[in-house]
């Protein structure tokens, strides 16, 4: 299991290289000048240039990068060029916002999920399949910003129970564990919870209904198990990949949340990107695909690893 | 009901669905306790469907059966929940034909053994481990202690088999049902598989249904044959009586198709045709389209059950006759 989980390591740091690579060079080639957008109109070329080699858009390409990546290396990743502020911090500050919603919205997806997934499995081709198949399409299928939106009107102008933006009470930036701040994480959660319950709902569906038709399943019946018993086991061999979907979903969550962030007014990763590419915020922007990239390949190991763990047949030396 | 291990009476098993299947007609068969029975037949023939229905796996809401079986006395029938799964690997367990497909792939084996154990002795985990350590050393699988932590794709087909039999033996059941557990191995290991079975029926005791195609299998540990066909069983005796003086067609089919005097070069005996489709129930004799000796009396209605000698019996009109030079 060691050996594996160094391997694994290992294995890691050729795409994390590459996953460096992309994100400072999609920034190269996205058309338009950083500079314009924070220079007054009539600045002159003398100005403009000073500004470029302020911050280092004069050198050639692959010093940039060294530039870029040494400064990665102690936490810095550049000045925010919009704010001037230091993107690390900007970043971090909205990676947590984000990940707090994400994991909230996986907390209620994976479990609903997972059960109703197993409810349409067991009872293949009955009607509660077909009812949690309909859901599930329509979880996924349904645009979840105009769920949002649709929710925002019922709870929060309609009923008035729960406020409909930011993360905080007047738009409090900082998180706390409290009511106050907790009633502003509900509706975002439950919003970007609807489509992984679908696709949860559906992979362990198939799977469920897929393993119930092995021979194995029989033969527990036949040495006297229980449904409950034959339900363990059905449960340990959907796990691995389950887990492994899972384990994608809340990636996607992480960084896929930026029309949920922006109906939501929710300060977090996705919000932030996409305030960067309005104003060809281009260090931020880097920082924060940078970052979420990084996640992405770190919640990939981590599910390699736990799939690993759980199923036998993967091979682990 | 008597001492008997096996009573089955007039067991019938229908199948609904897109289109109903008339698995087991009319079917009836007894065995005492401690004897070995291969039921022999080919594929669709419903030797696998009657082992299900033994066992209660039959998909309640598709499948119809009427008739009685009981095993030791206890109507399999009417058993539901707890008690079904008492009897279920206690009183009767079952050899599967794919081991590979049966043992769960990610639960150690040895853990797979003992789990059964604590279901029906209700002892410890670690007693139960040791139950199966012992099972393992019973049938002969080598360094059984490291053995118990493997995974079953660690283990050869035949080392599987062999745990799948420990599995079945653990609980110590007077009957055993045997599903084809040679035929997804190799020759080599099919005759090391039917050797420890036979050993172990001796030295457990316990009554044991072989379901085979093969009559070489079935001659090789069974005292007794019964020979299924369309559902029905058309012909039942000892091996010897079954060998020496089959009186079926079918059973005389299936002897003559074996490879054993056959010569280089000549034509292999072969029954012409294929089983009937069992859509409606048989009114007349499902052998009639392809006996070679079929007359007017075969289609017009089910053969008569004779029973030539006691505990043996053939259902056909021709049962009396005696075998005319082949």
């Amino acid at each position: 299991m060691l050996s594996y989980l160094i391997r694994r390591l290992i294995l890691v740091l050729p795409v994390a290289f590459g996953v460096s690579v992309i994100c400072f060079l999609l920034v190269q080639i996205a058309p338009g000048d950083p500079l314009t957008a924070i220079m007054p109109v009539d600045a002159t070329a003398e100005e403009q240039a000073a500004m470029r080699a302020a911050y280092g858009l004069d050198k050639p390409l692959p010093v940039q990068y060294a530039i870029w990546i040494g400064n990665l290396a102690q936490g810095n990743m550049g000045k925010s060029i919009a704010t001037g502020r230091p993107v690390a911090g900007e970043v971090f500050g909205a990676v947590q916002n984000s990940l707090l919603l994400a994991v909230s919205a996986a907390i209620i997806a994976f479990p609903i999920g997972t059960f109703l997934g197993f409810l349409a499995g067991y009872s293949r081709d009955s009607w509660i399949d077909r009812a949690v198949t309909a859901l599930s399409i329509t979880g996924v299928s349904v645009p979840n910003y105009w769920l949002g939106i649709v929710l925002v009107i019922i709870f929060s102008v309609n009923l008035g129970w729960l406020p409909s933006m930011g993360a905080g009470p007047g738009g409090s930036q900082s998180w706390a564990w409290d009511w106050l701040h907790l009633r502003h994480l509900i509706l975002p959660a439950v919003t970007l919870a609807v489509v992984p319950i679908g696709i949860v709902a559906r992979t362990v569906r198939a799977l469920a209904g897929d393993i119930l038709t092995m021979d194995f399943v029989q033969a527990l019946y036949a040495k006297g198990m229980s449904r409950a018993d034959v339900l363990r086991h059905v449960a340990r061999n959907a796990a691995a990949t389950a887990l492994s979907v899972m384990g994608l979903q809340l990636g996607y969550l992480l960084g896929g949340s930026i029309l949920i962030e922006t109906v939501f007014n929710w300060p977090g990763s996705g919000f932030l990107l996409s305030n960067a590419i309005f104003q060809r915020d281009l260090p931020l922007l880097q920082g924060t695909i940078l970052v979420l990239a990084m996640f992405f390949v770190a919640m990939n190991l981590i599910v390699d690893v736990a799939q690993a763990a759980i199923d036998p047949r993967i091979q682990r030396t | 009901m008597s001492d008997k291990l096996l009573d089955i009476r007039n067991l019938t098993i229908r199948f609904r669905g897109k289109r109903t299947v008339h698995a087991i007609n009319d079917v009836s068969l007894s065995m005492e306790q401690g004897e070995t029975l291969a039921l022999l037949g080919e594929s669709g023939s419903g030797k696998s469907v009657t082992l299900k229905a033994l066992l209660g796996l039959l998909p309640p809401k598709r499948t119809d059966i009427e008739g009685s079986m009981h095993v030791n006395g206890t109507d399999v029938l009417s058993l539901s929940g707890k008690a079904l799964q008492r009897y279920r690997g206690g009183e009767v367990s079952m050899v599967f034909q794919e081991p590979a497909l049966a043992l769960d792939p990610v639960y150690t084996v040895g853990h797979q053994i003992a789990e059964a154990v604590m279901r029906h002795k209700g002892v410890s985990k670690s007693d139960a481990m040791s139950v199966a350590h012992d099972m393992l050393e019973r049938v002969r699988i080598p360094s059984a202690r490291r053995r118990l932590s493997n995974y079953p794709h660690e283990l050869s087909g035949g080392m599987r088999q062999r745990v799948m039999i420990a599995l079945a033996l653990a609980c110590r059941p007077k009957l055993l049902l045997a599903d084809e557990p040679t035929t997804a191995l190799d020759a080599t290991v099919q005759i090391q598989i039917l050797l420890l079975l036979r050993e172990l029926q001796k030295d457990f005791g316990m009554g044991v249904i072989f379901v085979t195609h093969d009559i070489g299998v079935a001659v090789e540990i069974s005292e007794r044959v019964a020979v299924m066909y369309a559902g029905q069983i058309v012909e039942e005796g000892t091996t010897r009586e079954i060998i020496r003086d089959g009186r079926h067609p079918y059973t005389r089919g299936l002897l003559a198709a074996n490879l054993h005097d056959v010569a280089r070069g000549e034509r292999l005996n072969a029954i012409p045709g294929a089983p009937p489709a069992l859509e409606t129930r048989p009114e007349n004799c499902s052998f009639a389209p392809r006996c070679p000796l079929v007359e007017p009396a075969c289609r017009a209605g089910l053969p008569p059950m004779r029973t030539p000698a006691p505990r043996r019996r053939v259902a056909c009109v021709r049962a009396e006759t005696p075998i005319a030079a082949e």
